[in-house]
């Protein structure tokens, strides 16, 4: 899968070994002390100073959508603050593109944020004193860049957030989805390497909320840039994450792609977050699907599938061309009966619906499908190409187990009630 | 027993003109060369406000009235008061008073507006300044009369100095909460942006104190008017001399002429002020 290709393989961008973030006056005694292995509660009981980053590590590749999760007060937000050192790490090393930021001085920083990085904030950060168009376009102006390119920058921009019309107006004429649209639209303007978001989409409502997510996920597929996202909503991380890191008290307990967050998770915190998770909604059908035992090609003849079929022990099987595109799928029956009327081709024997979907469908997708078949649902790709097939007993199962999860949380509400 | 004792007694006062004629002596020269600079800035606000056919002041206010506070009977009601300043005899005087406003709103903003930004970008400079200004506007405003009778003598530049005084400290303090007011998540974002510290304060955080600022402009201009009335009596010719005046000769119609003559002013600097402040206003989204 592509996203695998790029987390795996992909060059580093941003290498954060280390990190520690200590709020207090005896930040650096506490960081040098065994103190430090303590308890968020017993430092701050003791010391009186906060730890809210705690020796993080991770790497983020080039082209990865790399989402930060956890709880209010976990760190997320400073760690992803750390990086751009709007507030300054305590200890440990940041590497972004193999350059240490902690090393800069004021106008390497500078530099670093005006031309490598970007930022999107939760509560919007725009200028409410500017225009829209002055908003998107602030970033080349503070870089020095010459007011008719910029404008023909941020013109671009605005139409690309679909904003067009609106870049006379001042943020507060706008809703709180279009004002987050003015901050994506300025984090863009400066093409930058790497894109911070701090919980961009936390304050809309869940209806904006999951359009922000669609098209945000729309334009990476278009830019490909390198994304550190800070979210709380586990479910925004599912779907916008190439990888996930969980934060808990200021420390990473768990990175990994969302599939192996869900279906591994490494202790009780994950695993209770993971809980209101459905598998259905994660899995994917790359996932679940299976090489089926028996594929049928279009030039054989009808005696010889059928041949296979009951030597194998099947009632059915996918047809597919030389070139491996899928074209359809038979049954015993209808073999028979076209062996019955005398016909030699396969393709006349097809079942009238066949039933597909893609890779990166999720299993809930297919919900509907599953219901409305007793044939296994075949895997395409976006060229048609035979990728594997789903049994639909795979995906009533997951059905089932849903329910009585559902089933299960009721009764313990009523319960608890 | 009853007496307070001689031993606890400080002599302040004796110190205090000690350290006035040292300063005096040792930097008179100083005072002398501010003193010119603030006489000439002032003659020409004087003579240019004199030289100006009162017609035209009353056109100019009447337009101004009616374009910053957006109301069609602003400007024929403002120049009215004007015209009712000119039919009690008092025009002259009334623009010698408005020059003396005039240059020390002047200074005042000059000194003020700079000396808020920094009091602004440092907690130490802010918890220094803080009791020095509420120090500064608790003090009666004679007492200010002291000092400047004696760096710069009788006239009217030592009444620009004392009006200065009493009129700054407003604008230091609305330029640096408006500085301060800006929303953290707005200063952040420059920031992150790359933006320089210069840019910050021009591009983010001026813009958005200007609201305040302007509130400070007003209250400025109004406490310089409160001031220059007083500043008469160190020979500041104008409305309050002769206020002053009319109190030592105990001529009431006069007097009231007068003082009703510097209510009208302040009116008038007070509406067209503050109808300034109210016109900027930004929804800032938290």
């Amino acid at each position: 899968m592509e996203t695998e290709a790029v987390s795996l393989n992909g060059e580093v961008c941003v290498e954060v070994s280390n990190l520690w973030k200590i709020f207090g006056q005896d930040a650096q005694q506490v960081l040098h002390s065994e103190k430090r292995f303590a308890s968020k509660e017993d430092i701050l009981e003791e010391t009186g100073c906060v730890v809210a980053v705690r020796d993080i590590s991770f790497e983020v590749h080039r082209g990865e959508l790399f989402v930060i999760m956890g709880l209010s007060g976990s760190g997320k937000s400073t760690l992803i603050r750390c990086i751009l050192r709007l507030i300054e790490p305590t200890a440990g090393k940041i590497l972004i593109n193999g350059s240490d930021v902690c090393s800069y001085g004021e106008s390497l920083l500078m530099d670093l944020r005006r031309h490598t990085t970007s930022m999107v904030f939760q509560h919007f950060g725009l200028f409410p004193h500017r225009s829209v168009i002055d908003n998107v376009a602030y970033g080349l102006k503070v870089r020095g860049v010459a007011k008719e390119e910029r404008y023909a920058k941020a013109r671009e921009l605005i139409a690309k957030v679909g904003l067009r019309g609106w870049e006379g107006y001042l943020p507060g004429a706008l809703s709180g989805g279009m004002q987050q649209r003015v901050g994506i639209a300025r984090a863009l303007a400066t093409d930058p390497d790497i894109l911070l978001m701090d919980e961009p989409f936390s304050g809309l409502d869940p209806l904006i909320r999951r359009q922000m997510q669609d098209e945000l996920l729309d334009i990476q597929a278009e830019v490909h840039k390198t994304i550190l996202f800070v979210t709380h909503d586990l479910h925004e991380a599912l779907k916008l994450g190439n990888r996930i890191a969980i934060m808990r008290d200021g420390e990473i307990i768990q990175t990994g792609t969302p599939e192996d967050v869900v279906t591994t998770p490494t202790d009780a915190y994950v695993r209770e977050f993971v809980q209101d998770a459905s598998p259905a909604k994660v899995l994917t059908c790359k996932t679940i699907m299976e090489q089926p035992n028996v594929l049928l090609y279009s030039w054989q003849g009808p005696k010889a599938a059928l041949h296979i079929l009951e030597t194998s022990n099947l009632d059915n099987a996918f047809v597919v061309t030389r070139a491996g595109r899928l074209l359809g799928l038979v049954t015993v029956e209808r073999l028979v009966e076209l062996i019955r009327s005398k016909g030699n081709s396969l393709r006349e024997a097809l079942e009238p619906d066949l039933l597909t979907c893609t890779a990166d469908e999720v299993m809930e997708e297919l919900f509907p499908l599953a219901a409305s078949t007793r044939y296994p649902i075949a895997v395409v790709d976006d060229k048609g190409k035979f990728m594997g097939e789903i049994h639909t007993s795979t995906i009533l199962g997951s059905m089932i187990q849903e329910k009585v999860e559902e089933t299960q949380t009721e009764t313990e509400l009523k319960v608890n009630v | 027993m009853f007496e307070f004792p001689e031993l606890l007694q400080v002599p302040l006062a004796q110190w205090i003109d000690t350290a006035m004629s040292w300063v005096l002596t040792n930097w008179g020269a100083a005072f002398d060369a501010v003193g010119n600079a603030i006489l000439l800035g002032l003659l020409n606000i004087e003579r240019f406000l004199l030289w100006l056919p009162w017609t035209v002041v009353v056109v100019l206010v009447a337009i101004t009235a009616w374009r910053v506070m957006r109301l069609w009977w602003a400007g024929p009601l403002m120049a009215g008061l004007m015209v009712l300043i000119g039919s009690f005899g008092y025009w002259d005087l009334a623009m010698m008073t408005l020059a003396i406003i005039v240059a020390s709103v002047i200074i005042s903003l000059a000194l003020g507006i700079p000396t808020g930004i920094i009091m602004a970008r440092s907690n130490a400079v802010e918890s220094g300044l803080k009791p020095l200004l509420d120090g500064m506007q608790t003090m009666p405003s004679f007492v200010y009369l002291i000092p400047a009778l004696m760096l710069f003598g009788l006239g009217k530049v030592p009444a620009v100095f004392a009006t200065v005084i009493y009129a700054v400290p407003p604008i230091i303090r609305l330029t640096n909460v408006g500085i301060r007011q800006v929303p953290h998540s707005v200063v952040e974002a420059a920031q992150a942006f790359g933006s320089s510290s210069r840019q910050i304060l021009f591009e983010v955080q001026l813009p958005l104190a200007i609201p305040s600022i302007m509130v400070g402009i007003n209250q400025t201009t109004m406490m310089a008017l409160a001031m220059v009335v007083i500043a008469s009596m160190i020979g500041a010719k104008g409305l309050g001399m002769e206020v002053l005046l009319a109190i030592n000769r105990i001529q009431i119609g006069r007097g009231f002429e007068a003082g009703l003559c510097i209510v009208l002013l302040a009116i008038i600097i007070d509406r067209i002020t503050h109808a300034l402040t109210a016109r900027q206003e930004y929804t800032v989204t938290s």
